[in-house]
């Protein structure tokens, strides 16, 4: 991990030795994922405690965000007179982009600190050597499962938060033009296609990934007691946002090069 | 001593940490279902030993032998099928926090054997009655003392019934009337004649009752091996100097 001490030589050194590593244990994790023992147990257990523990908290931010959406909407499709599209400007806004990123964010913060900090405390207070005294390939069984498990919920997750901010959509407008559910489910699919819903939710699975390998690499090789432990879990939230934010730029850029007609 | 008597060998094995050299050229010999005591100061190698043993470390230099084979020679599977003969008591337990003090016995089992459910509950069980643990069966490891849950780790260990038990500090945090208890069960299970016993341990009296071989590490070399009594006639400072603690 880079010093906030080191010279600029030195710091970049360690940025792209770091960046090096990371992409390893990457590799590591793909090539490993598909070697017995699969662990099936472990990765329902682990898509359990990151899908299903965090439905709460995108369920929220899915509704608070689709109200809050769906009020500047409205504040600017008055001007033009087209409060018609509300709806559908609402659906395109949150499948296309602020349902996944929104997702992955919060994700990234509840889970990403989440298994940085249990792996980091599982290297500092031996547990992870044990599993392997144990005979247990430990990078497997705790690493891949993590990151499996991530893959398989960021976009079950990215459906929840798109139709929780959907009916917060239709909770906000129906409360000012007194629209029906049914109408204003209509109107907000109306304009969305097959593939403007499946692109951007497929690109969360690349979301889950980068989740749950940065996460773990940082918790897998955490150094440095319970000052490591805390570390780890900053880190794992911070490196995996902003990664998600790059690279996030860089598949809606894939997507519209693969598929211009199905990226909205 | 033919090879095959050889539960484990150290042949010249040396490790060092950011430069500080722990373990300099150190070999000895532990040969199947004996018992062997590592002592010395803190920081002198001990559990590195052990962690070596296991293959959870490797070694700058020197080779380790299990059983006859070349830890540092075995793929991931030859690892897996070494290990699965070996049982690590942690100095610290390393209790899997999650997981139930029984959860955590059961463990092993679950994993490598095809038991069923009702037979793992009652190997648990027996594991945990060995260790006088068999009331905490559903508690969970942060809720016992470090005693316990040193114990609870020894019965983890135990589970697969290794033939070859590294046990670190196994009498740190235990009461004398346990410390003894715990003696009494590591010397069944030599005098069983079925496992091989490697502990490290500050403690002398426990090495004098468990070991049929002591080893005192010292600057990162051996600087005596043998019974208790050889190392009761050594001339050197520091080994008399551990002797005589427990006297």
């Amino acid at each position: 991990m880079a010093d906030s001490n080191q010279a600029p030589g030195g710091l970049s050194t360690t940025f792209f030795s770091e960046a090096g590593l990371m992409s390893a244990f990457a590799m590591r994790a793909v090539r490993v994922a598909f070697q017995p023992p699969f662990e099936l147990r472990e990765v329902v257990h682990q898509v359990y405690m990151v899908g299903w523990r965090s439905l709460p908290l995108v369920m929220t931010s899915g509704l608070a965000i689709g109200v809050v959406l769906s009020m500047h909407t409205r504040a600017t499709m008055e001007r033009f007179g087209a409060e018609a599209l509300i709806p559908a400007a609402l659906a395109i806004a949150m499948i296309s982009e602020t349902g996944p990123l929104m997702t992955g964010l919060l994700v990234s913060g509840r889970v990403g600190a989440g298994i940085g900090a249990e792996l980091g405390g599982m290297r500092v207070t031996e547990q992870i050597d044990a599993l392997e005294s144990l005979a247990v390939d430990s990078f497997h069984y705790l690493a891949v499962t993590r990151i499996i498990a991530c893959m398989i919920a960021l976009p079950i997750l990215t459906t929840v938060m798109n139709f929780s901010g959907l009916i917060g959509g239709f909770l906000a407008e129906t409360v000012i033009s007194n629209v029906s559910l049914r109408l204003y489910l209509h109107q907000a699919f109306a304009g969305i296609g097959f593939l403007d819903y499946v692109l951007p939710t497929v690109k969360t699975v690349v979301f889950g990934f980068i989740i749950g390998m940065v996460s773990s690499y940082l918790g897998y090789t955490t150094v440095g007691g319970s000052e490591g432990i805390g570390r780890a879990s900053t880190r794992s939230v911070v490196f995996s946002s902003m990664l998600l934010i790059v690279i996030n730029v860089l598949l809606v850029r894939i997507i519209f090069l693969l598929f211009p007609s199905g990226a909205l | 001593m033919s090879p095959s008597d050889q539960g484990i060998r150290f042949e010249k094995i040396t490790k060092a940490f950011d430069g500080r050299c722990v373990l300099d050229e150190v070999s000895f010999e532990v040969p199947h279902r004996t018992a062997c005591c590592i002592m010395g100061r803190s920081g002198t190698g001990k559990s590195v030993t052990l962690k070596l043993l296991m293959g959870l470390l490797k070694p700058d230099e020197g080779k380790i032998y299990v059983n006859d084979l070349e830890i540092e020679t075995l793929d991931s599977a030859g690892l897996v099928k070494v290990r699965k003969t070996m049982g690590f008591l942690f100095q610290y337990s390393a209790l899997f926090d999650s997981l139930s003090v029984a959860d955590n016995v059961a463990f092993p089992l679950r994993r490598h054997t095809r038991m069923r459910e009702t037979e793992i509950a009652a190997s648990v069980r027996e594991k945990l009655a060995a260790v006088g643990l068999e009331a905490e069966f559903d508690k969970m490891p942060l809720d016992l003392s470090g005693g316990m849950r040193k114990r609870v780790g020894l019965a983890r260990a135990l589970a697969l019934n290794p033939s070859i038990l590294l046990v670190d500090e196994p009498s740190s945090g235990l009461d004398p009337i346990t410390t003894r208890e715990i003696d009494a069960l590591l010397i069944g299970l030599k005098s069983s004649n079925k496992t091989t016993v490697v502990v490290v341990t500050h403690n002398v009296r426990s090495a004098r009752r468990i070991g049929d071989k002591l080893i005192i590490l010292h600057g990162g070399h051996i600087i005596a091996q043998g019974t208790a009594g050889e190392l009761d006639d050594s001339k050197d400072e520091v080994v008399r100097q551990f002797m005589s603690s427990a006297e």
